[in-house]
């Protein structure tokens, strides 16, 4: 019977000091085994199945096998016509979504900072909607947006043809409600920015004669810069992504979702209502470069004109 | 420029009295000084000047104008702060220039009110920098450039100095100094400083808790300091507080029990009995004759006040000590001993003078006309000093 030593013999602690080296390296891949695993499974094969995916071309009839095609398919789905229709439908969304949801998360975040009795119960219902799921919030937004039972039908004004069903209207619509939802997290987010601001210098500036409109673009603008920075980047991922909200507004079975029809859903409706994979996955990868690209020029540009506090 | 005026402002935080019914006038081209330790509300009442604090009780009044319900930017003041609160995000340049900016001053003049201001703090090398780029020292300067630039009512400064080293800070005292005398612009000086207080000061204004102690010019601070609290506040150290009570002078009754006079009892003046007492302290006998002796038999209790520089080791002196501790400072000495009761004081002698050792036990004479007293209970001031 022979039992391995759990502890090397005193006698040899140099050839012990390696053994237990190399036991502890053994040790650290086994922990990170779970998570490299986990990620290869769930991003890193998926990443590069989809890659391949993109090389091949599905015949519109099922039952027909997919053939090799290489880069040709590339070419083919970024020069159509639906493409360029849909990164314009993605850039105007960023557009609607990026300003509107930065600037209300600050407005109400400067309104927030005020010493006021029942402040916190706001602070907290600002916040809220972070915590708030895509498919409670679409609910409650279709359910404003219905031609029978909604807000406008209330007010009096016939809504016709129905908002999310209207070309003009329904990316709007979807708009309203992503800045909606994206406004809790732009609450907390400029919330910290202001309170990382000096507040005697907010002061020094209503002394030496700043009005409240001067002293918030002159001083307080500059100062929450980073801050402002980061929401940029975080609010341009989040318009590239808004998925949820479209597909249970409108959804791919009504014909409506074509004037929706972003980068982020045209990956869906190509899949689901073209039937051609390997589109979708040429559109994925144009999405993911594009959102990449974003937010690399965002933060080599941007991040030069912004101060850093001291 | 223009006088400022307090009338009864009084400031709460919650249950916190923060400033108590402040009655002070500071004159138009005046440099007055608050002090007073910290917390006491000295940046409250800067504060309720500007118009950042709102004044619970009582008026501010600059100039004509009673000032309550005027917004910070329209008071014309310029405020330098603790922190100095420089712009981050602005060069030194657009530091100086912004208070000149909101006032829509343009052009040549703004150029040029920017240029003499930095050029009389000696920032002109430095109008490029951001204030992260800068230390302690110049920062300071740039603040104060911030507020001379324009041509306010009047300045408000909440310890400028108490950032900078210690060299720094002398230097710069007697720039501000300098500089409020060539404005004549009317200065609400913060410190908790007293000696920065006695060197900048037309007069100074001691608060404590809230409440103003007494204003009076730097000198008469010192030599007729009204309370206990104002007489320990200044000068440092602050003067020497012993209990005493009042008696019979040691000629006119008869010799203590045992037939020993008081030890060293210094002489007394001749007179009528009424016009002399004796003060019985730290196991010793003060002679006190004159208005004093008249003050000191009114009250009940007393405390004796004396200057660290009134006190003197000398073989016939009133009373005994122990030597505690013995401070060199150059030029003087500071002995600190505990009288026969444990009253600890400060005698403050010439560096040439000989000096007692730590634990050897010797007399100190008192300057009897150096006396200050106040009364036990109050510490309100009974008679007058030198
Ligand atoms: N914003 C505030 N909230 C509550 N208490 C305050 C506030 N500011 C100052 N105080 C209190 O008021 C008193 C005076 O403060 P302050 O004027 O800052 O004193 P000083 O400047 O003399 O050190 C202190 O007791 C302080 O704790
Ligand atoms: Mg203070």
């Amino acid at each position: 019977m022979t039992t391995v030593a759990a502890a090397p013999p005193a006698s040899a602690p140099r050839r012990g000091g390696r053994r237990r080296r190399v036991r502890e390296a053994g040790l650290g891949y086994l922990l990170v085994l779970p998570a490299v695993a986990v990620f290869g499974v769930f991003v890193f094969y998926p990443f590069v199945e989809n890659f391949r995916l993109a090389l091949y071309e599905t015949p519109p009839y099922p039952g027909l096998p997919s053939h090799y095609v290489g880069l040709h398919q590339f070419a083919q789905v970024l020069t159509s016509g639906a493409f360029f229709q849909s990164l314009l439908s993605t850039l105007v969304f960023v557009v609607m979504v990026v300003p509107t949801g930065l600037l209300l998360g600050l407005l109400l975040a400067v309104a927030a900072r005020r010493r006021l009795r029942g402040m916190a119960a706001y602070r907290v219902i600002f916040s809220s909607t972070v915590v708030t799921s895509v498919a409670v919030a679409a609910l409650v937004f279709g359910t404003l947006m219905d031609p029978v039972v909604g807000l406008l039908p209330w007010l009096g004004i016939d809504p016709r043809p129905p908002i999310l069903d209207n070309p003009t209207w329904a990316l709007p619509a979807v708009a309203v409600m992503a800045v909606w939802q994206f406004l809790g997290l732009s609450f907390v987010l400029m919330s910290a920015g202001l309170s990382s601001i000096p507040e005697d210098v907010l002061e020094a500036a209503r002394v030496d004669g700043a009005s409240d409109w001067t002293v918030f673009w002159r001083v307080t603008v500059p100062l929450l810069s980073p801050t402002l920075f980061f929401g940029v980047v975080v609010a341009t991922i989040y318009a590239f992504q808004t998925f949820g909200q479209i597909d249970i507004l409108i959804g791919p079975a009504n014909a409506a979702y074509e004037h929706v029809n972003v980068l982020v859903y045209n990956v869906l409706t190509t899949l689901q209502v073209n039937r051609t994979p390997g589109e979708a996955a040429v559109l994925s990868i144009a999405l993911f470069l594009l959102t990449l690209g974003f937010t690399s020029l965002q933060l080599r540009f941007l991040e030069r004109r912004v101060h850093y506090g001291r | 420029m223009a006088q400022v005026h307090f009338r009864g402002a009084t400031k709460r935080y919650g249950a916190v009295l923060a400033v108590d019914r402040l009655e002070l006038a500071v004159a138009d081209g005046e440099l007055l000084v608050l002090l007073g330790p910290s917390g006491c509300g000295k940046t409250t009442v800067l504060r309720m000047v500007a118009g950042l604090e709102e004044v619970d009780e009582g008026t501010i009044v600059i100039g004509d104008d009673v000032v309550n319900d005027v917004a910070p930017k329209d008071r014309d003041l310029a405020m330098v702060f603790q922190s100095y609160a420089l712009y981050p995000h602005l060069t030194v340049a657009k530091n100086i220039e912004f208070p000149l900016r909101q006032r829509r001053i343009e052009g040549e003049d703004r150029r040029r009110r920017v240029a003499e201001a930095a050029a009389s703090l000696g920032l002109t090398e430095l109008l490029g920098r951001k204030p992260a780029q800068l230390s302690g020292g110049q920062r300071q300067r740039v603040a104060l450039a911030r507020a001379i630039v324009r041509d306010p009512k009047a300045f408000l400064m909440d310890e400028p100095l108490s950032n900078l080293d210690a060299a720094l800070r002398v230097q710069t005292r007697a720039d501000i100094v300098a500089l409020q005398q060539r404005l004549g612009t009317t200065t609400l000086y913060v410190t908790h400083d007293q000696v920065e207080a006695m060197t900048m000061g037309h007069r100074i204004a001691v608060l404590r808790d809230g409440v103003l102690q007494q204003v009076a010019p730097p000198q008469e601070l010192y030599d007729r300091p009204a309370n206990t609290f104002v007489a320990r506040f200044l000068g440092s150290p602050g003067m020497n507080l012993v209990p005493a009570s009042v008696t019979e002078p040691a000629s006119v009754t008869e010799p203590a029990p045992g037939g020993v006079p008081a030890p060293g009892a210094a002489p007394v003046p001749v007179g009528p009995p009424g016009d002399r007492v004796d003060l019985a302290l730290a196991g010793g006998r003060l002679a006190l004759g004159g208005e004093a002796a008249l003050l000191a038999r009114k009250a009940s209790s007393l405390v004796v006040g004396v200057r660290p520089e009134h006190l003197a080791i000398d073989p016939a002196g009133a009373l005994g000590a122990r030597v505690v501790i013995v401070e060199l400072l150059g030029a003087e000495v500071q002995v600190v001993c505990a009288l026969d009761d444990g009253t600890q004081v400060v005698v403050r002698q010439g560096a040439d003078r000989p000096r007692p050792a730590a634990g050897e036990l010797v007399r100190l004479a008192v300057d009897s006309g150096a006396l200050h007293l106040f009364d036990a209970e109050s510490g309100v001031r009974l008679a007058v000093g030198p």
